[in-house]
């Protein structure tokens, strides 16, 4: 609420407009005030993206089965890569649920001030809502992909009893946090880079494209036929932690704490970096794009 | 006793960069970057000359807004008037906190919002529920706030029986005064209201200014009010600031500033050629020429109220076949629409198809129908009965006066827009 009263001498401002602040603190406060828009924007993603289709949120379970169905064709009958012991139609499902959720959070979060020039020119939210608000709602479709995982992955530990998990299963949430924000800062950094200059707009693409094969999607790190490769891999902060998810629900790969550590290390660098160039470019970038 | 003060504005400054922003885009910002780690002056912020979109500057960076102070009292409405390119799109950026400034600062107290262009922030596939709750929410309200004024909003916009159905099936009318309703019904502690006005129809409008007019007296808020209808802005802000190439040029009681502005800017022309380069149309069709003629064939700037004028169109066809005629449009210098007419009236060449050639088209503007003011004309030239071939905004500005035969010794302002004198009979009904 607004303060009424007006102490003699010195004045109570609400907001106060300057030409610079301070670039690296991340306004909770504020974010939490817009806690309404953020929900409202997730709602409309989640309502909005299969409007006037004919199989509406099919399409959720549609993607990853066909992504499955082709990656087991592909890695592993014409490439001969190893599922690791793994039921290969369980393996691949998690990999790509995981990787499509990654790739579609920094893909969509990277286009925030493009996509939304429109609306930010006109008027003023914390900016970083939208990016956050596309977290949310790409995490609802994982969720959803996510479950239908489950339902194949209780079916080989259950009935057919072909797989083992163990109790690093429990690290699952914290990994897909590390995930989720490793995404979101790389994102931020990439849509405040590409509002001045539009060439990395087009690496991104391209990069995430090339990301995938440098990383334990496709294939385990623990197969012979990386092993020349595998030190160089593991450099990859996504890889620890793809491998490291697939450990939990397999009990097959590898659970390496110190490149972990280093993948978390490296994520919180990165957003530490990506918010300070967001806060810097969000209070101009009107200008510019 | 002195009253609170809502927002205060100190040596507000903006400088932006001309052009293209690409090249050269890298070594300025590397020359900036060097100034900054040497402890020098930004080496771009002190070319920035003031703004004037006439002449060529000598420097890429020019200063759009240039040391603006100015203060508003809480419940007040204060006016911002001034020509296109004025800075006052910039200034109410960076009031809304769309845009930083460069320098100077801002200081407000409660909520700030602005009534959004139509349709922004509305999703078409979303119901009108949603989409209030959506808009509301972009403006900074809470669902709660949102609920309690939720009935109040629909019944301004007139939409109860739609407000489940997806607005992209809503009318232009019903989108604006739903978007309209939203803004204007919320409650931030201040309001920026930008030329949302042009739009609606009449009726809407008179609803829309009652509501402001209500926003500010009873509910105690203070609004901002930026729009080029001086009528509007006269009824509503008790102070207002006009600027001028980024810089305030004028601040005070609304109707001074206004009359300085219109003395400042508007002057008259009766006369409009193209020559072949000017880009007067498109492949079709192009305007030539306007003249305002009197009865003689002479262009005239002023001439008395009852003394006809001709308006003399030229437009030259390019394409065979193609059907034109031309309208035109006569505003006051508030731009209050007064009328239309359109050479559709004439039956031998308009809006039938035209051999390639030119045209001459005239319209005789009969004595005793104009008052003693300014007028200004937009002529558009039109094909195929809807397609505009081009617009020459208010293109000409005449001036009438009024030598004070007809008044039989009675002095003083005669008002209206338009003095016709009409057929008027008495007679006596006792005998």
């Amino acid at each position: 609420m607004v303060d009424k009263t007006v102490p003699a001498g010195k004045e109570k401002w609400d907001i106060h407009i300057v030409a610079s602040r301070r670039n690296l603190e991340l306004n909770v406060g504020e974010i939490w005030r817009y806690r309404d828009l953020l929900m409202l924007f997730v709602k409309k993603d989640i309502i909005t993206v299969y409007k006037q289709t004919i199989l509406g949120p099919l399409w959720f379970v549609l993607q990853p089965i066909f992504s499955t169905l082709v990656f087991s064709v592909i890695f592993g009958q014409l490439a001969g890569f190893s599922s690791n012991g793994v039921p290969p139609y369980a393996f691949y499902l998690i990999s790509v649920t995981m990787w499509s959720y990654f790739s579609d959070t920094l893909n969509i979060t990277s286009k925030t001030f493009t996509d939304n020039s429109s609306i930010f020119g006109k008027v003023y939210f914390p900016r970083l809502i939208m990016p956050l608000s596309k977290i949310f709602s790409g995490l609802a479709k994982f969720f959803i992909q996510f479950c239908l995982f489950l339902v194949f992955w209780a079916y080989y530990v259950f009935i057919k009893h072909s797989i083992t998990p163990n109790v690093y299963i429990l690290f699952t949430p914290i990994i897909l946090l590390v995930i989720i924000t490793m995404a979101l800062a790389f994102g931020v950094l990439i849509t405040s880079m590409t509002t001045k200059y539009r060439d990395l707009t087009f690496l991104v693409a391209f990069g995430l494209q090339l990301m995938m094969y440098a990383t334990p999607v496709a294939y385990s790190i623990s197969d012979t036929k990386v092993a020349k490769w595998k030190h160089l891999l593991w450099y990859n902060p996504l890889t620890s932690l793809f491998e490291g998810f697939k450990y939990g629900f397999f009990g097959k790969g590898e659970f390496n704490v110190p490149w972990m550590l280093y993948s978390t290390g490296f994520t919180i660098i990165m957003l530490m970096i990506g918010v300070y160039t967001f806060n810097k470019v969000e209070k101009r970038f009107i200008d510019t794009v | 006793m002195s009253r609170e003060v809502a927002i205060r504005v100190e040596n507000l400054s903006k400088l932006y960069r001309l052009g293209q922003i690409t090249t050269g885009t890298l070594t300025h910002d590397f020359k900036r970057w060097a100034a900054k780690i040497q402890g020098k002056e930004d080496p771009f912020m002190k070319v920035g000359e003031e703004n004037d979109r006439t002449k060529k500057g000598g420097s890429d960076y020019t200063w759009v807004l240039k040391d603006i102070n100015f203060e508003i009292n809480k419940g007040d409405t204060l006016g911002i008037i001034g020509k296109n390119g004025a800075g006052k799109s910039t200034l109410l950026k960076i009031l809304s906190r769309v845009t930083a400034p460069t320098k100077g600062e801002i200081k407000i107290k409660g909520r700030i919002a602005s009534l959004l262009e139509v349709g922004t922030g509305f999703h078409p596939d979303l119901s009108g529920r949603e989409n209030i709750y959506m808009n509301g929410a972009i403006l900074g309200m809470t669902r709660h706030e949102i609920t309690r004024k939720f009935d109040e909003i629909v019944d301004f916009a007139g939409i109860e029986k739609y407000v489940s159905t997806p607005v992209k099936r809503y009318s232009s009318g019903m989108y604006v005064r739903l978007a309209f309703a939203v803004a204007a019904f919320l409650e931030p502690e201040i309001l920026i209201v930008d030329e949302v006005l042009a739009v609606g129809d009449a009726e809407f409008q008179r609803k829309c200014m009652g509501r402001l007019k209500d926003v500010s007296v009873n509910d105690g808020r203070t609004v901002i009010f930026v729009s080029h209808n001086m009528t509007a802005m006269q009824s509503l802000c008790n102070s207002t600031i006009m600027l001028e190439r980024g810089q305030i040029k004028m601040t005070g009681d609304t109707n001074t500033v206004i009359n300085h502005y219109l003395n400042t800017y508007v002057s008259t022309t009766s006369t409009k050629v193209w020559d072949e380069h000017e880009s007067s149309g498109n492949d079709y069709a192009r305007l030539r020429s306007v003249k305002v003629l009197d009865n003689d064939g002479v262009a005239i700037l002023n001439s008395f109220i009852e003394e006809g004028v001709n308006v003399e169109t030229t437009y030259e066809c390019l394409e065979e076949g193609t059907k034109l005629y031309v309208t035109l449009v006569v505003k006051n210098q508030k731009d209050d629409h007064i009328f239309t007419t359109s050479s559709i009236a004439e039956e031998e060449w308009s809006m039938n198809p035209h051999p390639v050639g030119r045209y001459k088209t005239i319209c005789k503007v009969p004595g005793n129908l104009l008052n003693d003011i300014t007028y200004k004309i937009t002529v558009f030239l039109v094909r195929n009965s809807s397609d505009i071939v081009y617009t020459a905004e208010d293109i000409i500005i005449i001036e009438k006066t009024d030598p004070g035969n007809n008044r039989r010794g009675l002095y003083g302002k005669w008002g209206g827009l338009v003095r016709p004198i009409l057929d008027w009979r008495t007679i006596k009904l006792d005998n």
